[in-house]
């Protein structure tokens, strides 16, 4: 197996991609825009005055629902991709995903402990009531993956192996927990917490939003620094090692930067499954596994299907508006189960 | 320069490793010879710094082996494992490619350097194919490559440590790989390698280092260490040793 496609071809597909999806997502909803009127009011937006007046309603509509709405799944799907590069690498294992080291059960936990014992905080103030249940996804994401980190070390060194399993018997305590609250939540509360669990881009806020930018930013800058030696980790550990790169501290900002990529997006969007697993094995499909093109173009492409996941949710049964996180495993499950019927022929 | 002084590994309360000094010359070929479980490849963890040694130190340029920096050590010893396991579909430029990684050679430069590494391996042939559709010999060949081109063109002050590096080779390829090595200590680099083959070791190997149950019983030329008495003592081998017709270097040949 050969790459099929050469780096600029598909950094130039990935990036129009992007660009017709983001720009389909702004346009497309319960009200939509005629596509040129959305380019205008965009570029209006961010200042450049070639539209003529009178698009004041479409630019109410992108800058308060749209534009906010596309940020987030850009974000989203860009986070979970690129933490799926981090976690198949540490694993040494293509099919490996970001939920393998506890973050997303660990947000779901904190979510429900939000969700269903929300009314059990009510000495909190009054403005933080909106964020409580992203800083509990948060939270419960990162201290999960703290945990599992820890019961993975031994004499100064991470076993990725125990890591594992670390990460499977808390996830099946964390799930476990997550019923316990669900047993005990009443017919509204169930419903939030059902919902969240299917995740959603609805209801994007830019208070929500920063927070998520900015840890998606980062870790979108910071992990393509390392290209070269995730490439040498695939070796093994040890050979990673004679080449001189520090694998134990690889390790540790891989699962750093899976932990505050994976938790935030999940704080603002809830579980969104398979996109961690497929993008980057689909990128990989396409342009082979050198993490210096892997990272970057997984980044556009779990963005772009992400944008175009959320337009078959919010437009398949418009009005009203199917959990993303059904649409993505919906495509990813069966196209999951393909990878691996392919792999096997 | 590699040295280890007084080597002792323990794993639990056993000893696997006892009394081991050696110094790696420049240029030379230290072949490592004993049975299985006899302590060679904790030997080469130890000297690589994977094991850590309960007593005694390995040196590196006189330096102790955990002071050097990853890049600086990673451009004077470089370790090819016994099994390597890559379960990506890098072509297999790309894999002997990562041989480079300490260095900043540029793009040009390290082309060249995996060219020659490449033709030294005897695997310039198959540039371009996937590494997950080589066979077992042909994949060990790349990551033979590989570590060349991590020393390469290799000189004085530079050690290569091979765990096996012909176990899965077919007999042609056995000699090709082992003259290749040759080759590149001939300019200058110390290589020591685990070897199985008597007769490979007594063609290719300045000196052998003969270990059994952990411990050294020679340290020495091939027609000093490769004797009936110490093989029949360390691998319960009768044997008959007689010079090779035309190279003349020992040719064990079992009864």
């Amino acid at each position: 197996m050969t790459t099929l496609v050469k780096p600029r071809g598909l950094f130039t597909g990935l990036i129009l991609l992007c660009l017709l999806a983001t720009w389909l997502s702004l346009a497309l909803g319960p009200v939509s825009l005629p596509l040129f009127d959305t380019l205008r009011a965009a570029l209006r937006m961010i200042g450049l005055p070639l539209a003529p007046e009178g698009l004041e309603q479409a630019e109410l509509i992108l800058g308060q629902i749209r534009l906010p709405r596309t940020l987030l799944g850009l974000a989203v799907g860009g986070v979970l991709a690129l933490s799926g590069v981090a976690m198949q690498g540490l694993f040494r294992n293509p099919l490996a995903d970001p939920g393998l080291v506890g973050v997303s059960s660990g947000a779901a936990l904190g979510a429900a402990v939000a969700i269903v014992g929300g009314t059990f905080f009510g000495g909190l103030p009054e403005w933080f009531g909106p964020y409580l249940l992203s800083v509990c996804a948060f939270l419960g994401g990162l201290g999960v993956t703290a945990l599992v980190y820890r019961l993975g070390r031994r004499n100064g060194q991470t076993h990725v192996a125990t890591m594992l399993l670390a990460g499977i018997a808390l996830t099946a305590l964390a799930s476990s927990a997550v019923g316990l609250f669900t047993y005990l939540a009443d017919d509204a509360t169930l419903r939030t917490l059902t919902f969240w669990n299917l995740g959603s881009l609805n209801g994007a806020s830019y208070a929500r939003l920063w927070p998520l930018l900015i840890i998606s930013a980062g870790v979108a800058l910071w992990l393509p620094r390392r290209a070269m030696a995730l490439n040498a980790l695939l070796l093994g550990e040890s050979e990673a090692g004679h080449l001189g790169i520090d694998v134990e501290r690889l390790k540790r900002e891989l699962v750093f930067c899976t932990a505050l990529g994976v938790g935030a997006a999940v704080a603002a969007a809830g579980m969104i499954g398979f996109v961690g697993l497929v993008v980057p094995h689909l990128v990989r499909l396409l342009a082979g596994p050198d993490h210096r093109v892997l990272l970057p173009a997984s980044v556009l492409a779990g963005a772009s299907l992400l944008l175009l996941a959320d337009l078959v949710a919010r437009l398949a049964l418009a009005p009203a508006e199917l959990p993303i996180g059904i649409v993505t495993a919906f495509i990813g499950a069966p196209f999951f189960l393909y990878l691996l019927l392919r792999g096997r022929a | 320069m590699l040295s280890a002084h007084n080597l002792l590994v323990r794993r639990g309360r056993k000893t696997v490793l006892a009394d081991v000094s050696l110094q790696l010359e420049s240029g030379e070929v230290l072949g490592v010879l004993g049975p299985n479980g006899a302590g060679k490849s904790t030997l080469l963890g130890a000297l690589c710094g994977e094991l850590r040694a309960s007593e005694g130190n390995v040196l590196l340029d006189g330096e102790s082996l955990d002071r050097w920096s990853g890049t600086q050590r990673a451009r004077r010893l470089a370790v090819l494992p016994q099994v390597s396991t890559l379960d990506f579909a890098f072509r297999v430029e790309e894999v002997v490619g990562m041989g480079r990684l300490p260095y900043q050679s540029g793009r040009a430069r390290d082309a060249e350097i995996v060219a020659d590494a490449l033709a030294a391996a005897d695997v310039g042939h198959l540039s371009g194919r996937s590494y997950l559709a080589l066979s077992g010999g042909e994949r060990q060949r790349v990551h033979l490559a590989r570590v060349l081109a991590q020393l390469w063109p290799g000189q004085a002050g530079q050690t290569l440590l091979l765990d096996e590096p012909t176990s899965m080779l077919d007999p042609l390829h056995q000699h090709t790989t082992l003259q290749a090595v040759r080759e590149f200590a001939g300019r200058g680099a110390a290589v020591m390698v685990i070897l199985h083959d008597l007769n490979l070791a007594a063609r290719y190997c300045d000196r052998i280092l003969l270990l059994d149950g952990g411990r050294p019983v020679a340290l020495d030329t091939p027609a000093q260490v490769l004797r009936p008495e110490s093989l029949k003592a360390v691998f319960g081998l009768e044997v008959l040793v007689q010079p090779h017709p035309e190279r003349g270097h020992p040719l064990i040949i079992a009864r």
